[in-house]
């Protein structure tokens, strides 16, 4: 069979994996879909570097961002608030959910209310969250994706492999085969004239639907404005064209003021895909007024928690919720790079992934995310907020450990990987290497029965040469060396 | 308690004895590199947006609509919506007042749903004023308002913008300050940086996604 057409590469619902370990061995496994995300993530680390030729302007720029973030999380609950005076006195009408079950009945109630049958999905990884779209279907309502990327992992009932870009994991030839088997057109891989079937097939459905999803940006306090980025128009055209619009957002995307998108606007694009500015910058302050020709007659945002207020209970982990949703840790990880987006298994995959998944799902779900690193430092550098990945990834194997009767409740599914045997050779360990007589009692038997230790240990065997004990410990030989000088 | 006094409740309680980070807020940083001298501005708007496609030409305030018949001609573009009480609109009205042969002008002049089916599939092209544009990301400015509504923008496959070379500004900073942004916000505001695109098949750059397939900007090198 010819590479090419083969279509599926890792199916979540049906993989049947249980664990990261099992998924990242077949994708280890499987040479096409590497070849997929090492040629996309080298390109996008190209066009990062070159958007930030300046050093020092980037550096300056990212310890602004990360300033601005800092700053509006210091005062969320106030900001949070603003944003709902000034949003409901512009019309919009503002909705809070502690969890996604919550944030999915407020969209059906909204459905409902309309009579709506159909729902056009401008991106938002706060609807991934939420599944809005298996939520609405169980309902009997269609929800679609429209941008480019997420139709196609839709119409082969896939999950986003990145964050920015959803189909990274396909090329152009399996998409070309999708396209023909599911909306019977010929095979083409010509680019240009895939993303035309795709615009035709939901132009019509712009046209139809009653409502319109989106999620945001960055939702400004000072002035009620929502403000989202986007290169294609379905962002646009999803938040403008049906007679409703539904934005959902996490709680920590709020700013404190206008100007504050200036620098995170630059950071975002640039960081992302390298663009100094995305084709669209799209503001959306208030439903349509009463004297406008268009827009929609109702403006509804949802503001989700879904374990935010867990990792903004602990003055290291908030800084988590500094992100901005650029995709660059993903693009940077050499982990990610190898093993691809569905391995985690949930819906933020990559660096940003392994530290925030386990506030929304709990640990105990995901207890390889945080090992799940070679810790070697290139998400925290690029982060444009300056999250510092690699320092909460190693927190989090703290938590991840924690006794079950540890006083401290940091997070859900805490201790997950506790073991007792674990427990106590690290108390033997450290009670051996504090204690000189016991460290040079261990020293002697280790040099004197050397022969004694396995040749075969597991992995490490697989590749290198058994350790063994020297005859002599250095401490002896040091010893020996001192008394012959003297 | 509601959702809202629950997650309000869960904040508070976790920044309980903290004291807000103060506003250091860098106006040289987002203003400095991206500084224009008046004759670059044109310049550096025209290398960034036809980096991404975007069609320019220069033209006069005197001259645009002859040059905006020549355009709609050589692309056989059978008709032009068009903000019928808006200078622009009024401008190119009176230009193909009582001349045959000259596309169709369709006036956006009532609700969208009264003719939705219409704006969808059988308008290709539309002319929209600008607010101004900012020279250090290549973006126009657009506000949409009653007489100019925003889906005109977006909807017909060729948009034509007209733009005023005096209001090339430097930065999106500047934009927010000079016109007091923060002080009162549009229904919708946008930045537009070209035809609209995507990369979300093996990254390939592909153009006419799901707005315009193309964007032709006429700038105003005399007003």
């Amino acid at each position: 069979m010819n590479a090419e057409q083969r279509i599926p590469a890792i199916q979540i619902e049906n993989a049947g994996d249980p664990d990261f370990r099992a998924r990242a061995r077949k994708s280890l496994k499987d040479d096409q879909l590497r070849r997929n995300f090492r040629t996309a993530m080298d390109s996008l680390m190209t066009k990062r570097a070159v958007a930030f030729s300046d050093a020092d302007e980037r550096e300056r720029l990212r310890e602004m961002g990360n300033r601005i973030r800092a700053r509006a999380l210091s005062k969320l609950p106030e900001l949070l608030e603003r944003l709902e005076t000034n949003l409901t006195r512009n019309g919009v009408k503002v909705h809070w959910a502690e969890t996604v079950e919550e944030a999915n009945n407020i969209v059906l109630e909204i459905a409902r209310a309309h009579e709506a049958k159909q729902v056009i999905k401008g991106k938002s990884m706060v609807s991934e969250e939420m599944e809005m779209n298996h939520f609405l279907e169980g309902h009997g309502i269609e929800c679609l994706e429209s941008d480019m990327g997420e139709y196609i992992v839709q119409l082969d009932h896939e999950k986003p492999s990145h964050i920015i870009m959803p189909a990274i994991h396909k090329n152009a030839g399996q998409v070309a085969s999708l396209f023909h088997e599911k909306l019977g057109v010929e095979y083409t891989k010509d680019v240009d004239q895939l993303i035309q079937i795709g615009r035709r097939t939901l132009r019509q459905k712009f046209f139809e639907a009653d409502i319109g999803v989106s999620g945001v940006n960055f939702a400004v306090a000072e002035t009620g404005t929502l403000l989202l980025v986007e290169n294609e128009g379905n962002g646009r055209m999803s938040t403008g064209v049906p007679p409703v619009h539904i934005a959902v957002t996490g709680i920590e995307k709020v700013v404190e003021n206008l100007r504050d998108v200036v620098p995170l606007l630059s950071l975002l694009t640039r960081s992302a895909l390298g663009q100094p500015i995305t084709t669209y910058v799209n503001m959306i302050s208030s439903p349509r007024k009463a004297d406008e020709l268009d827009g929609p007659q109702e403006v509804h945002l949802i503001l989700l928690d879904n374990g935010r207020s867990q990792a903004f209970a602990d003055s290291e982990l908030r800084q988590t919720l500094n992100c901005i949703r650029c995709g660059a840790c993903m693009n940077h990880c050499p982990v990610y790079t190898r093993v691809g987006g569905h391995t985690y298994g949930e819906v933020y995959p990559g660096p940003i992934g392994k530290i925030i998944t386990p506030h929304m799902v709990g640990l105990d779900k995901v207890p390889d995310h945080p090992s799940a690193s070679s810790l070697c430092g290139a998400c925290g550098e690029v982060c444009p907020v300056k999250i510092p990945i690699p320092s909460i990834l190693r927190r989090l194997r703290e938590e991840n450990v924690k006794a079950p009767d540890d006083p401290q409740k940091v997070m859900r599914g805490q201790g997950s990987k506790y073991s007792r045997k674990e427990r106590l050779m690290w108390a033997g360990w450290r009670l051996l290497n504090t204690s000189p007589t016991l460290y040079r009692v261990f020293g002697f038997f280790a040099t004197r029965l050397r022969g004694l230790t396995p040749s075969n240990i597991g992995p490490w065997t697989q590749n290198h040469s058994a350790p063994k004990p020297a005859a002599r410990s250095l401490h002896e030989l040091a010893r020996e060396h001192l008394e012959g000088k003297r | 308690m509601s959702a809202k006094a629950n997650i309000l409740a869960k904040l508070k309680k976790s920044l309980e004895g903290t004291t807000p980070i103060v506003d250091d807020y860098d106006v040289s940083l987002v203003t400095q590199p991206w500084s224009y001298a008046p004759e670059q501005r044109i310049a550096r708007l025209r290398q960034l947006m036809e980096a991404v496609h975007t069609e320019i030409h220069l033209t006069t305030d005197a001259g645009w609509p002859t040059l905006l018949e020549q355009l709609l001609h050589d692309r056989q573009l059978p008709s032009l919506l068009i903000a019928p009480t808006t200078p622009y609109g009024q401008r190119f009205t009176a230009h193909c007042a009582g001349r045959e042969g000259l596309p169709t002008l369709k006036a956006y002049d009532r609700p969208v749903e009264d003719w939705k089916d219409e704006l969808f599939n059988d308008t290709p092209a539309s002319l929209t004023g600008t607010l101004g544009a900012i020279a250090s990301t290549g973006s126009l400015i657009m506000w949409p308002t009653r007489e100019e509504p925003r889906l005109m923008s977006l909807v017909p496959p060729v948009h034509f913008a007209i733009l005023k070379a005096s209001e090339i500004h430097d930065n999106f900073y500047e934009i927010q300050q000079k016109f007091q942004w923060a002080a009162g916000m549009p229904t919708n505001a946008l930045l537009v940086s070209g035809p609209s695109k995507t990369a979300d098949i093996e990254q390939v750059l592909a153009y006419g996604a799901h707005g315009p397939k193309d964007l032709i900007l006429l700038i105003l090198e005399d007003a």
